[in-house]
């Protein structure tokens, strides 16, 4: 088993959160990680992305290699375009949210984004703001997007909850819950389409 | 005891030297380097062992309150960024003189690429330069024991040691295990009570040890394991791969199956013999360093005559920015995949100052006076607030190094630019504005310094400024005028009222201190946060 994960969005959107609960979910089935993070001057409202890589072997590389990442989670759409160099063609999974954060001045039309997401080949594109909103709150976007992720992670779904029952269990129990079901949602709504 | 950890190779770092029995930290946030006083700041082993953690001034501090704990026997540990080392490096090159007594070990984290910093120097070269020995780990594990490792090092040889880590492991995760912890050693003194004095006569003799060292450090390279000659049949290169890019090279062959010899480096000085074994064996040799090419220039000498050497120097890498997997490919002739062609509507999208920010305001204010001037006026400083020279606000004109918007505006009012205007934080006016203050007083500069004061070392993440409710107090003592230091809230509702006293302050041709004073919007978030849910635990207990 060996997955490289591309986790990309703007400073602030809980992408170190997404990255945690694929890691923890990847220690409980006994899996090798290396995950590399982008600190200081980018969590300014700046793009921010991180390098999660997965297997049963041993790791090499705190960096996934040019074109051959698997996976690519996006927190925000115009993010996920950004790192598609890395995408492996020929099998990697794009899947992003659809809820633009604009906070620079020539954010393109958000037609355009969306249109540059579809065409590339094994995408998923998700309203993932309204989804976690009737879940219950907006702030869980970034779970309901892992949600939509889980087919393709190679993690059984399972340790992905397990995952999440222990990394909020110092928060309150509805937050847990909440973000359980933002997860099943988002998965929900990837088996729908495939 | 055997636990696995999952850790950055910061937290590795702090983890090994709390087991290895240190007794403090000494260190200046600054990113990458940052998490690793922090773990230690917040680790229960720490405190149950009373590991002394609190952050220092700036790094030159930190760097001589280390050397006092290891003249006193006991094992400390430094952390910086590598311009911090700058700043440390008067201490930092006498300690190789002086010599350690409880080990002594300095952690410089350097930033290939620039991803947060304004230069991409080498600590490597501090290194040599101090001739002490240097360790470089490869890998978050290796961060753990070669930290460990380098406390002995250091006390068997009574010498400091340099541990050199880049972003990428600083900031990247992986399993690490941990092994039992070291008791701290006891208060004691030099066996020579002279050791630390540099004064000629003794410096000198305390030079000749240090140089007496430098066979036996190498001889501890060539033994301790981590300098290793490995494998391959295939002649026609040999590689050598310092620290994490043994990593980027090993990503290419992941059954172990490198055909080339390879010399994995990581520790200095490198062993002569492993070298030399690999040298003679091979048609031409690779070097791969994460940094500047320090071995490939050693290597190669200034006149090249020996084989080919192959490396940033020769463009077979790139001369700057750090390693990656694909960089290491197409030195090595493999082939590269290609992912998908980036779309064009892709825009940048740089870092700003926070929702809220009070930078915001106090520059909004201050760009409000400047029109009345020629632009290029505003020098400034380290911090969040470098910020202000992106769009929209475009306000400063200068940020060099710490402190040094002060003393920048001093020499440019010295060749007739008047006014000029200085803006610093708080943090970064106790690291190393405090003494610029001092020059313009004494030479009655006509500058007014705005001192951007949100109670916190803000771009790193919020650790406590060592200027906390001080400055005000700071800038009397170091004689501004009362009436001159003008304290404003930056908020918008108050904005004509600050344009006003910025203008008076700036046309008043002295030194004149603006103290534009609001809590860090992260960090003042953050403890509301904390409060309400102090709240919410104190109801549901009742």
């Amino acid at each position: 088993m060996n997955k490289d994960i591309i986790l990309a969005g703007v400073g602030g959107q809980g992408i170190l959160t997404i990255a945690t609960v694929i890691g923890t979910a990847a220690l409980l089935e006994g899996l090798q990680l290396k995950q590399a993070e982008v600190h200081g001057m980018s969590q300014r409202g700046g793009e921010v992305q991180s390098h999660l890589r997965i297997s049963s072997n041993a790791i090499s590389s705190d960096l996934i290699p040019e074109g051959k990442a698997d996976l690519i989670i996006s927190i925000e759409p115009m993010e996920s375009l950004r790192y598609v160099h890395m995408l492996n063609k020929k099998k990697g999974w794009l899947v992003t949210s659809m809820n633009p954060f604009i906070n620079i001045s020539d954010y393109p039309p958000i037609e355009d984004v969306l249109q540059a997401i579809w065409d590339i080949p094994r995408n998923v594109s998700i309203d993932a703001e309204k989804v976690a909103k009737e879940q219950g709150s907006v702030k869980a976007a970034n779970i309901v997007v892992l949600g939509a992720a889980s087919p393709y992670l190679g993690i059984s779904y399972e340790s992905l909850e397990k995952a999440i029952e222990s990394i909020f269990a110092r928060k309150c129990k509805e937050i847990v819950k909440l973000n359980l079901k933002a997860l099943a949602a988002g998965k929900n709504y990837a088996d729908k389409r495939t | 005891m055997i636990q696995k950890l999952l850790l950055l190779g910061d937290e590795a770092i702090a983890q090994g030297a709390i087991d290895a029995g240190i007794s403090g930290v000494y260190a200046y946030p600054g990113t990458p380097s940052t998490e690793i006083t922090e773990y230690i700041q917040s680790s229960n082993d720490a405190r149950e062992r009373k590991i002394r953690s609190s952050w220092s001034a700036n790094e030159k501090t930190a760097m001589e309150s280390a050397i006092g704990m290891s003249y006193a026997g006991k094992r400390s540990l430094i952390c910086m960024k590598h311009v911090g080392l700058n700043v440390a490096a008067d201490p930092f090159i006498n300690s190789a003189i002086t010599g350690a007594n409880g080990g002594l070990v300095v952690l410089s984290a350097d930033d290939p690429s620039m991803h947060s910093s304004q230069n991409e120097q080498d600590s490597r070269f501090y290194g040599k330069f101090a001739m002490i020995p240097i360790m470089e780990p490869s890998n978050q594990q290796e961060a753990y024991d070669m930290t460990r490792y380098a406390f002995d090092l250091s006390e068997k040889f009574g010498t400091p040691v340099l541990l050199r880590i880049t972003t990428r492991l600083a900031h990247s995760r992986a399993g690490v295990v941990r092994k039992a912890i070291t008791e701290q050693n006891k208060l004691h003194l030099p066996s020579n009570l002279k050791q630390f004095i540099l004064l000629p006569s003794i410096a000198r003799k305390q030079f000749n040890i240090l140089l007496g060292k430098q066979s036996a450090f190498e001889a501890e390279a060539a033994t301790s394991g981590y300098d290793v000659l490995t494998g391959g049949n295939d002649t026609s290169i040999g590689v050598i791969a310092c620290g994490l890019s043994y990593n980027y090279l090993m990503e290419h062959y992941p059954d172990d199956d490198l055909p080339y010899p390879v010399l994995k480096i990581g520790q200095y000085p490198i062993p002569r013999d492993l070298l030399n074994q690999l040298y003679e064996s091979v048609d031409e040799i690779l070097v791969l360093e994460d940094g500047y090419p320090i071995i490939e220039e050693l290597l190669r000498g200034i006149l090249n005559k020996g084989k080919k050497i192959r490396g940033r120097m020769d463009g077979s890498i790139p001369l700057a920015g750090e390693l990656n997997p694909n960089i290491v490919a197409i030195a090595l002739n493999l082939k590269v995949e290609k992912g998908h062609d980036t779309p064009s509507i892709v825009e940048g999208r740089p870092p700003s100052l926070c929702e809220g920010c009070s930078h915001t305001d106090t520059f909004t204010a201050l760009n409000e006076v400047m029109l009345d001037y020629s632009p290029g006026r505003v020098f400034s400083d380290i911090g969040c607030y470098t910020l202000s020279a992106l769009p929209p606000l475009e306000s400063i004109n200068t940020s060099v190094d710490m402190g040094a918007s002060i003393t920048m505006a001093i020499g440019a009012t010295d060749a007739g630019l008047i006014p000029s205007i200085a803006t610093i934080g708080d943090s970064t006016f106790t690291h190393s504005g405090i003494t610029g203050l001092l020059d313009a007083v004494n030479t009655k500069s006509p500058i007014t310094v705005i001192i951007n004061d949100n109670s916190t070392t803000g771009m790193t993440g919020g650790q406590d400024s060592a200027a906390f409710e001080k400055v005000e107090e700071i800038c009397r003592g170091v004689g501004v005028e009362a009436e001159h230091i003008r304290i404003i809230k930056p908020l918008r509702r108050y904005h004509d009222e600050n344009v006003k006293v910025i203008r008076e302050e700036i046309n008043y041709k002295g030194v004149s201190v603006i103290i534009a004073k609001r809590e860090c919007i992260q960090t003042l978030g953050r403890r509301m946060k904390l409060k309400a849910l102090e709240k919410r635990e104190a109801e549901s207990d009742n």
